[in-house]
């Protein structure tokens, strides 16, 4: 039972071969939209109406999928992504204070993006570096023993 | 409890049992005798490192002094005049010794873990050999029974059991399930694990599967983990490749294949309904159990579902024998336990200490106890489901039932250590926001009733509390731990309640008399200008953004608390360390 | 089926038995003790979602939800003590600390699950901090009302939606306490796949899904001097309007609705009975024209406004097998502004024409294409479900119980047993098959109960032997059930086999229009029997029950619509479908 719709949006070969290699196997939503993130940066509107398609699942579905795991964005973040840890040992080493100083620097809030659409920062739960607390992360790239002092030197390399 | 103190006899690994043995039935014998009330407890502890190979060491606690025994006289000697008369023995005291003992993290750091070789040359798949060809699926299970092993995901269920349960459930096919979702914030035992070692989880899962009867097995893993990720792949297809896995392993009829699967970014799918739901594509919303994943599981399917620590027991325990390990540990917690140490320690890390272990010994011994001349204040286990255990505990043995015992649980093994600097309502909140923001929403006690704890405790931090708050918040926390569906929400409750517990007093001066003492509850806290050291440069003025501050160069600066916003701008701004808040 | 195993354990001390499978809280309803639920009901899954029937059972130091757990061996519960019921009450005070206090703005003020446990556990104020939320109602469709801020998320429009009907335009949408019920990604319900058959709302325990209220509408149309307002009343309301006035569920009530009507200030009072007859005629004609001709088979019913979406959007490869024939509602509609306007002399225009409807998706139909418009105008002006005219007769002060019975304006208002059998599920097909036989061997059935179709089996299929022509046919109920059966129709036409069925019967709503979105609330499968229970004596009273045999039917064709299937009985009687693509936005 297949959602008809009419989009003319197409997904990239590499996520169409993706999807072949995931189609038959049951329970491949998350997967198959880990892959059109990575692709994409976030999940577009026009990409899960493909997959609706494609893996025969209704929309509905998707985007209750989408919309409960956090990892999943709907709109397109900033070039570079700053995820700022608030796990446990980061909170009690700082983590809440360096997301207020960045909030500060970048003059935008935690799920939002610059006007210039280079930033974005959202607050995570601990990314396993607890040792190095308070940590933030760009684009993969860990920062940690973070000082609030140190933020906008690094944010300035990014900006350059 | 009704244990006031406990010996704990050391033995270095698994040599030097019979010598032990000698000396634990002395002091048994001894203290048979001497305290018929039984109010000690020994205990068979294991340590890591090299021990006097003429003495064993034993440990009391809570006196936490350790002696060294030759013989069973010495037994008779530590009983008699320590135990029973509280003098001293000097002459066989001994030094703390490193009490580090490594089960799951063998391999970490010591192999390479992309090359299958060096784990190979560590009687690396032999436990799978072992069963594949020496051993029944039933003497599989009745070996990890005997062996007491308990889950290491939270809740520490045998794990033997839960082995049986899958074995005789009716299905024609069966899976299982590594839980790799580690999501309590604060631990990264499992991570380490993956990382450092992820051929002893698939060899653990082929075993799993050989038992249950299952020939497929899904790896369901936090995306936030990629190395672990590609760790794992890697040594699935070097597993693969030289036919340790997949068909007709090692030459045998079983075959055991295994699919990794990421999560998405929901700490409630470690709960295994939850988790299963989304390995099926779907919202990570627990389900009711019964019907157990034993029983009804993936795709309906019986499943097993095993956390990595668990797992990484395993193939040891296989080798090695169950009354090797069932020898570690205390006598219903056996074995050893990871534990993430963070928060206010000198040396955070991973720490594998026997079960039995004392919390002091964990956070002083091996984690060099509290940094910056800063007094311990509290320990949370258990992460987001556990409590906060007070100094006055420091002592206790770590098991699961000690635990528990003490308002708090083992948890998956995250360890947060706070110290002065940190208020009680304050680390209560943070728990809360991570409870609701990872509630999935699907029952109400959980939704709301979280919600409504978080907003008395932001209440309270602001000022705003009300004695009558705390009976509000024990009545919903109740309710949520009866008519929560799953373990999330039945445990949400749990920090405030054994904070209200052990830390009450600092809940009161929040309420009462609006004061956080560690200075954590900024809204508590009050702004003043100290003359003395103030330059007058009049920077405070203009960046207070509720112009709270009055006062030119001339006559100097002043802070209207009344107005104040606590917004600290002019505590941050101040070059001249003036502004003293507090 | 093997023999189920029988379990033994106790309830608050008291022994019971009951089959394996039984959960506590059915288990405990066998001792006559109810506990009350919220989440919970019983066409549906357990979701597990509210908490508040919990239990204790013995050895458990947690509480059990009964709705979701079976009983067991040996089993002791207790449902009530003053721990569970404290826990029960904190738990709805948790629910009402997120609900906005308006029950007298409410749809279901008076007939509201949370209002009612509110009541009997005696919340008399939140003790907590209270949240509103503040989401937008949706109104789009013009007949299902979503109003998010009611919504407890117990669950039940999802279930129904995803897996009663199949149709996928629910669905939980967020996490926590930002979770709320939304079509995809948060559009409107018009544009979601929604076919408007209102079982969410049937379902929903609260006033957080209703149907679009048109009443005010009617009360207007009924004012106004210059409208003469004419009304039909469609068989499945007839046994269902009496749960509002307190009648035994299937109580056939006909003639007092007549009466109410009249009183209520309709100048012509019409009974879509009449009109199923019609409808009747006009598909057992197409049928059989297909069935000697070698036409498209198998042909597949058309009455239920739900069902076209369904296969207009889902099921397109299917629109050929459609009958083209227009429901009873608007066949009744377009013939009061044609053939009932011509022999009154009354200007159509004047006409406004209300339709009591068991159904939600009836009040999308009379504007679905413009075949709806074929009087030149809009033939049904208004359609009230059955909920709605209960109020309407509570608000009209008219003592419903005491008033005698009336009869209907006999022109369009008498009808066969056919024609009130379309109320239940397989009652189409049934009156289809009396006709048909008729058409073919020119005879009627000896036994025209074909009990083949009736019940509420999902699926149910049969053989009818036409004098040694067999005839298959299939009834489907309840969306979720159709794949089944075209899943056969297709497979066949794939391998180039005969079709498995010659004619089906679909019904969106389980147990066909007597368990209608717009019915009184509460429906189980319990009522949908005692509703169906009613029509098919309704049936048996009729003195004709055949379609064909009715003698006003008869009259119709000869002064104004010729032939079945005439050029004139085309153009007013039957419809066309297309494609609709859904997510178009
Ligand atoms: C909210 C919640 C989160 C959990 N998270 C994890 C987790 O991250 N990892 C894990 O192994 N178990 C987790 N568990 C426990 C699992 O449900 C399950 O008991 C465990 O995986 C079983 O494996 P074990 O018997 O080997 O411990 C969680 C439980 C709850 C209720
Ligand atoms: S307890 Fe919380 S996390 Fe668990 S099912 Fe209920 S709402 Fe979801
Ligand atoms: S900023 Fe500091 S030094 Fe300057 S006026 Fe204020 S208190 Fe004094
Ligand atoms: S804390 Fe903020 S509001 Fe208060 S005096 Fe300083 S700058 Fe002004
Ligand atoms: S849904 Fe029920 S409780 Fe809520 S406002 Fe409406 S009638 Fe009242
Ligand atoms: S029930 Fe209470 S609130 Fe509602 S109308 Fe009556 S008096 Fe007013
Ligand atoms: S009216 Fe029917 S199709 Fe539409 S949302 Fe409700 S249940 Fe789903
Ligand atoms: S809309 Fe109604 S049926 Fe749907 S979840 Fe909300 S309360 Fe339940
Ligand atoms: S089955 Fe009847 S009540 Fe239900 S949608 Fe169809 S016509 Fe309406
Ligand atoms: S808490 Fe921040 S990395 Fe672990
Ligand atoms: S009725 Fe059982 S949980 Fe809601
Ligand atoms: S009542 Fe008219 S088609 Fe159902």
């Amino acid at each position: 039972m297949k959602e008809q719709s009419n989009t003319s949006f197409t997904l990239s070969p590499a996520v169409l071969e993706y999807i072949d290699k995931w189609k038959d196997k049951p329970g491949n939503l998350i997967m198959t939209l880990h892959k059109v993130q990575e692709e994409y940066g976030y999940v577009p509107r026009s990409a899960a109406l493909q997959l609706t398609e494609l893996l025969d699942i209704p929309l509905a579905k998707i985007y209750g999928v989408l919309t409960f795991y956090h990892l999943f964005k709907l709109k397109k973040p900033g070039k570079y992504l700053i995820q700022v840890c608030i796990g446990t040992a980061c909170y009690l080493n700082g983590g809440e204070d360096i997301l207020q100083e960045l909030e500060h620097i970048l003059g935008i809030g935690v799920n939002q993006t610059t006007p210039d659409e280079l930033f974005s920062i959202e607050a995570v739960r601990c990314i396993g570096c607890c040792g190095l607390s308070p940590v933030m992360n760009i684009n993969g790239e860990i920062f940690g023993k973070l000082k609030k002092e140190d933020l906008a030197k690094i944010i300035a390399q990014y900006t350059k | 409890m009704s244990f006031n103190r406990y010996i704990l006899i050391y033995r270095e690994s698994d040599a030097g049992v019979d010598k032990n043995e000698n000396l634990f039935d002395a002091f048994m014998k001894e203290l048979g005798e001497k305290d018929p009330s039984n109010s000690v407890q020994v205990v068979d502890a294991v340590m890591n490192g090299k021990a006097d190979p003429d003495s064993t060491l034993v440990k009391i606690i809570p006196d936490n002094i350790y002696f060294k025994c030759k013989d069973p006289v010495d037994a008779i000697k530590i009983v008699d005049d320590f135990i029973i008369k509280n003098n001293p023995v000097k002459k066989l005291e001994a030094a703390a010794n490193n009490i580090q003992y490594r089960i799951v993290l063998r391999n970490c750091g010591v192999i390479d873990p992309e090359n299958i070789n060096e784990y190979i040359a560590r009687e690396g798949y032999s436990a799978l050999e072992k069963v594949l060809f020496d051993m029944t699926p039933d003497e599989v299970i009745a070996e990890i029974k005997k062996s007491g092993l308990r889950g290491r995901g939270g809740a520490g269920f045998p794990t033997g059991n839960k082995w049986a349960f899958t074995q005789q459930a009716v299905g024609d096919v069966k899976y299982v399930v590594c839980n790799a979702d580690e999501g309590d914030p604060g631990a990264y035992m499992d991570r380490s694990t993956l990382e450092g070692d992820p051929n002893s989880i698939i060899e653990a899962m082929a075993i799993a599967g050989y038992a249950v009867g299952a020939s497929k097995g899904y790896i369901y893993i936090r995306a936030e983990y990629p190395l672990a990720i590609k760790r794992l792949e890697i040594a699935i297809s070097q597993a693969t490749e030289m036919g340790l896995m997949g068909k007709n392993i090692m030459g045998s009829d079983f075959s055991f294949e295994i699919e990794i699967r990421y999560g998405a970014g929901a700490f409630v799918c470690g709960e295994e309904t939850a988790l299963l739901a989304s390995l099926q594509g779907e919202r990570g919303m627990p389900k009711p159990r019964p019907p157990f994943p034993a029983v009804k599981g993936l795709w309906g399917k019986p499943t097993v579902i095993n956390n990595v620590e668990t797992l990484a027991n395993i193939p040891v325990i296989i080798i090695k024998g169950s009354d090797w390990f069932n020898r570690i540990g205390t006598e219903k917690s056996k074995g050893t336990k990871v534990f993430a140490v963070t928060g206010k320690v000198k040396n955070s890390g991973l720490v594998e200490v026997p079960m039995g272990t004392t919390l002091r010994d964990i956070i002083f011994t091996v984690s060099g106890g509290i940094g910056n001349n800063r007094k311990f204040k509290a320990v949370q286990t258990g992460g987001p489901s556990g409590g906060v255990i007070p100094e006055k505990f420091l002592d206790t043995p770590i098991d699961y039932e000690n635990l528990v015992a003490l308002g708090s649980m083992m948890g998956s093994g995250g360890m947060i250590v706070m110290d002065e600097d940190d208020c009680m309502v304050d680390v209560n909140k943070f728990y809360l926001q991570f409870s609701v923001d990872e509630s999935c929403g699907k029952c109400a006690p959980c939704r709301l009733g979280g919600r409504q704890l978080l907003t008395y405790l932001q209440d309270i931090a602001k000022g705003n509390g009300d004695l009558k708050d705390i009976d509000k918040m024990k009545r919903i926390g109740n309710a949520m731990q009866k008519a929560s569906l799953c373990g999330l929400g039945q445990t949400t409750s749990n920090p405030i309640q054994s904070a209200l517990k052990y830390f009450y007093d600092e809940y009161e001066e929040h309420i009462v008399h609006k004061k956080c003492r560690a200075g954590k509850c900024l809204e508590l806290l009050t702004y003043t200008i100290n003359p003395e050291k103030c330059s007058r440069c009049g920077i405070c003025k203009r960046v207070c953004p509720a112009s709270a501050i009055s006062g030119d160069r001339e006559s100097g600066f002043a802070i209207d608390n009344a107005v104040c916003i606590k917004c600290g701008e002019c505590y941050n701004r101040c070059k001249f360390d003036a502004i003293d808040r507090g | 089926m093997t023999e189920t195993k029988m379990i033994k354990a106790k309830i608050n001390d008291i022994p019971v038995e009951v089959p394996a499978g039984t959960t506590i809280l059915d288990a405990a309803r066998k001792i006559h003790v109810n506990i009350p639920t919220l989440c919970k009901h019983p066409d549906l899954n357990a979701t597990a979602g509210c908490g508040i029937c919990i239990v204790k059972v013995k050895g458990s130091n947690k509480l059990l939800r009964s709705c979701c757990t079976d009983i067991s061996e040996g089993m002791e519960v207790t449902t009530h003590d003053s721990e569970i019921i404290q826990v029960r009450k904190t738990v709805l005070e948790l629910i009402l600390s997120n609900h906005p206090d308006d029950c007298l703005h409410c749809g279901r003020n008076t007939n509201c699950e949370l209002q009612n446990l509110a009541a009997h556990f005696v919340i008399r104020g939140v003790p907590f901090h209270t949240y509103k939320n503040s989401l937008p109602k949706d109104f789009s469709t013009g007949n299902i009302v979503l109003v998010p801020n009611k919504c407890i998320l117990c669950g039940r429009c999802v279930d129904v939606c995803q897996n009663i009907q199949n149709v996928w335009a629910l669905n939980f949408v967020g996490r926590g306490i930002s979770t709320r019920i939304a079509p995809a990604g948060d559009i409107l319900l018009a544009d979601s796949p929604c076919v408007r058959c209102g079982q969410c709302a049937a379902h929903c325990p609260t006033g957080a899904i209703v149907e679009y209220d048109n009443t005010y509408d009617v009360w207007h149309a009924l004012h106004d001097k210059d409208k003469y307002c004419i009304v039909q009343i469609a068989p499945a309301v007839r046994v269902a309007i009496g749960e509002a006035f307190g009648y035994e569920p299937g109580e056939l009530l006909t003639n007092k609705l007549y009466a109410v009507l009249k009183k209520l200030g309709f100048k012509t009072v019409f009974d879509t009975n009449f009109s199923a007859d019609v409808t009747i005629i006009e598909e057992a004609t197409e049928f059989v024209s297909r069935f000697t001709t070698g036409g498209t088979l198998p042909l597949i019913t058309s009455c239920c406004p739900s069902w076209v979406d369904f296969m207009e959007k889902y099921q397109i490869d299917m629109i050929d097998h459609f009958s083209t024939c227009k429901s009873p509602q608007q066949m009744m509609g377009a013939l009061t502004k044609t053939y009932f306007a011509e022999k009154e002399g009354i200007d159509p225009k004047k006409i406004f024409m209300v339709s009591i409807m068991p159904c939600t998706a009836k009040k999308y139909e009379i504007s679905r294409t413009k075949d709806m418009s074929a009087s030149g105008i809009q033939d049904t002006d208004a359609v009230l479900t059955t909920r709605e005219l209960s109020r309407m007769i509570k608000q009209s002060g008219i003592d419903f119980k005491n008033l005698p019975g009336d009869d209907p304006d006999h022109i369009m208002g008498d009808y066969s047993g056919a024609g009130t059998i379309f109320a239940a599920t397989g009652g189409v097909m049934e009156a289809a098959i009396r006709t048909a036989y008729h058409y073919v061997t020119g005879e009627n059935l000896k036994d025209v109960n074909v009990e083949a179709v009736r019940g509420l089996k999902g699926v149910k299929e049969g053989v009818i032997d036409i004098k040694g022509t067999k005839v298959k046919v299939a009834v489907a109920h309840g969306l979720g059930n159709v794949e089944y059966v075209l899943n056969k129709v297709k497979e066949a036409k794939l391998k180039g086999e005969e079709p498995p069925y010659h004619f089906i019967e679909v019904m969106a709503c389980p147990g066909g229009c007597v368990g209608g979105g717009g019915q009184p609330y509460g429906v189980t499968d319990y009522l949908r029997t005692e509703r169906a229970a009613g029509i098919y004596k309704d049936d048996v009273d009729q003195e004709i029950r055949c379609s064909h045999d009715n003698p006003m039917i008869k009259k119709l064709y000869q002064e104004y619509l010729g032939e079945p299937g005439s050029k004139k009985a085309h153009h007013l009687l039957h419809t066309h479908y297309e494609p609709k693509p859904v997510y178009i936005k």
